[in-house]
């Protein structure tokens, strides 16, 4: 079922008056109640009525994340504060959180927008959706409950952890809807197969918050005996909801009425046309708390503006493929290796000889970081070495807010490399 | 008299050990004592050798982490109760012993065993006071 017909399935033309519309209304409220926007556009010599339509979206500035976090917390606030309803963070494990605030017309919006995602994959009133993607500031549980909420099915608001009492809710409740990261969904059909539950009356999932691939795809769909649909969406966004995959599974739809993406060479920022790969750029054209104007999601992709056999008409994007920094996402955490790498240099008598071997074990991922051992740090007692170890282990978790396995390492038996030194060995098969 | 021991740090990989001992055969170093203690990813050889210092030079230029710790050798008679007189004396005077392994002594017919404690220079004065004779890095050389 198309959700919203009149969106999902506008002419392209009518879709550009529309977007050019509200950029045009977005620009203007932004320069007169966003002082970081002003400053930006007036450093380009840019006025609002300069932008008369969405082509002209190129003159403006672009967001990064770095500019969302100095402006914390209430930087981008283009509305009063008393009309802001409801606040979601990002983690904040790199610095201070990006924090989106939503008027309660902005959760109109998400609450559409994730609708229309659940109906893409299928789902209708008559369903029963277990939510266990996290509720709290995490945008993953709350955007599913109000999208499920809105297409009118029941929610059981689970959140994640527990895996039996999933199961055990699953059964009882008759759940046909699960959403949650794509690696949870394979932890639950395990633990269901260590228990011997037999998974009845799934019919569908959908899954975000971290990448994943084709073949994991296939081993979700297998294990659980249903259809996995990729889901995709940013705390600074709106979080779920920016674009989600239809019964078709061919890329994801972007819901542009209210996102509006571009594709950019990273290195000079200019925009590719479709097809070409490059950095995914999102424009907020509806919100009202904290609207955003080109922020550079760093994830890269391409679109595909041919028709899709579901009828839809918006723009699709390819499952994401790769990203133009190295983050890397653990267990739903991001992790820069920069941020490891800061930690270690605090460190008395620690060179920065050092790896991330990243592993997925029992579905989980895993972090060791290797270290080499150097004279300073060695020690001809055993409990010295391990407490080194467990030393460096607990800095590092004040940092990450994850656990990682410190191995001290022979001297030299890192690589080392002339140019940028290979600090990541990512060994996920996602 | 203190023993000098090297230790070793090795990575718990198949043939490292055997790289170390190589570079020592090379180099002509006899090894007359040794213990080896390891954890899942890692160990630490310790050994006691005929030349500790060119021991610790040929290790080092071959990459190795090396290390000299000043450990008490103690003479000890090789006969029942010979090793307890003596932790009698260390654990009456409260030191604490970090590790320890043994050898043998082919001149005196005794056992020498390798002490490494929290306090040396305390442990080396109360065995004296107590009559009880140290080895040394040079009497294990003759051996």
């Amino acid at each position: 079922m198309i959700w919203n017909e009149k969106y999902e399935t506008m002419k392209s033309a009518d879709m550009k008056k529309h977007q050019s519309d509200k950029l045009v209304n977005l620009v203007n409220k932004v320069y007169d109640k966003v002082p970081f926007y002003r400053e930006k556009m007036d450093t380009l010599g840019i006025k609002p009525s300069d932008i008369k339509s969405i082509s002209d979206i190129v003159k403006l500035p672009f967001t990064s994340k770095d500019d969302m976090r100095e402006v914390y917390p209430y930087g981008l606030l283009a509305c009063d504060k008393k009309d802001i309803v409801e606040i979601h963070t990002s983690s904040g494990t790199t610095g201070k959180p990006v924090v989106d605030a939503y008027t309660s017309n902005d959760v109109e919006i998400w609450s559409e927008v994730m609708a229309r995602t659940f109906a893409m994959g299928g789902a209708n009133e008559d369903d029963v959706v277990q939510i266990a993607y996290g509720y709290g500031l995490f945008t993953g549980g709350l955007g599913a409950h109000y999208g499920a909420k809105k297409l009118g099915a029941m929610v059981i608001p689970i959140s994640a952890g527990n895996s039996k009492r999933q199961l055990s809710i699953m059964r009882d409740f008759g759940t046909t809807i699960l959403a949650c990261t794509p690696s949870y969904s394979l932890y639950i059909a395990e633990i269901a197969a260590e228990e011997k539950i037999e998974i009845k009356g799934l019919k569908a999932g959908f899954f975000g918050a971290e990448p994943w691939s084709e073949s994991m795809r296939k081993e979700i769909e297998e294990k659980l005996k249903i259809k996995a649909y990729d889901i995709y969406g940013l705390t600074e966004i709106i979080g779920p909801g920016v674009a989600s995959e239809c019964e078709c599974q061919d890329m994801l739809h972007i819901n542009e009425d209210h996102f509006y993406p571009e594709i950019i060479n990273p290195e000079t920022g200019k925009v590719l046309p479709d097809g070409e790969k490059g950095e995914l750029v999102f424009t907020t054209l509806t919100k009202e708390g904290t609207p955003i104007i080109r922020y550079r999601t760093r994830d890269i992709t391409y679109l595909d503006r041919s028709p899709c056999k579901c009828g839809r008409t918006t723009v699709r994007m390819h499952r994401l493929l790769g990203r133009t920094d190295d983050m890397l996402i653990i267990r739903g955490v991001n992790v820069f290796p920069s941020q490891i790498e800061e930690v270690l240099l605090k460190l008395e008598n620690i060179e920065p000889h050092y790896q991330l071997l990243v592993s997925r074990k029992d579905k989980m991922d895993f972090i060791e970081v290797q270290i080499e051992m150097n004279e300073k740090l060695f020690s001809d007692e055993m409990k010295n070495l391990s407490q080194t170890e467990k030393m460096i282990e607990q800095e590092l978790y004040k940092t990450l807010n994850i656990h990682t396995k410190v191995k001290l390492v022979e001297p030299k038996s890192i690589p080392r490399s002339e140019g940028k030194a290979k600090r990541i060995i990512d060994q996920r098969q996602i | 008299m203190l023993m000098k021991q090297i230790s070793v740090f090795l990575e718990n990989k198949k043939g490292r050990l055997a790289e170390v001992t190589q570079v020592l055969a090379d180099e002509k170093v006899n090894i007359r004592a040794l213990s080896l203690a390891d954890s899942r990813d890692f160990g630490v050889l310790r050994i006691i050798v005929d030349d500790p210092d060119r021991c610790l030079d040929v290790l080092k230029a071959k990459s190795f982490i090396a290390q000299t710790t000043e450990v008490v050798g103690i003479e000890i008679e090789d006969k029942p109760g010979g090793l307890d007189k003596v932790l009698d004396i260390i654990e009456a005077n409260d030191i604490n012993i970090e590790y320890m392994y043994a050898t043998i002594d082919r001149r005196k017919d005794n056992a020498i065993v390798i002490f490494r404690v929290g306090d040396t220079k305390k442990t080396v004065d109360v065995l004296h006071k107590n009559g009880i004779n140290l080895s040394s890095t040079e009497n294990l050389a003759k051996n």
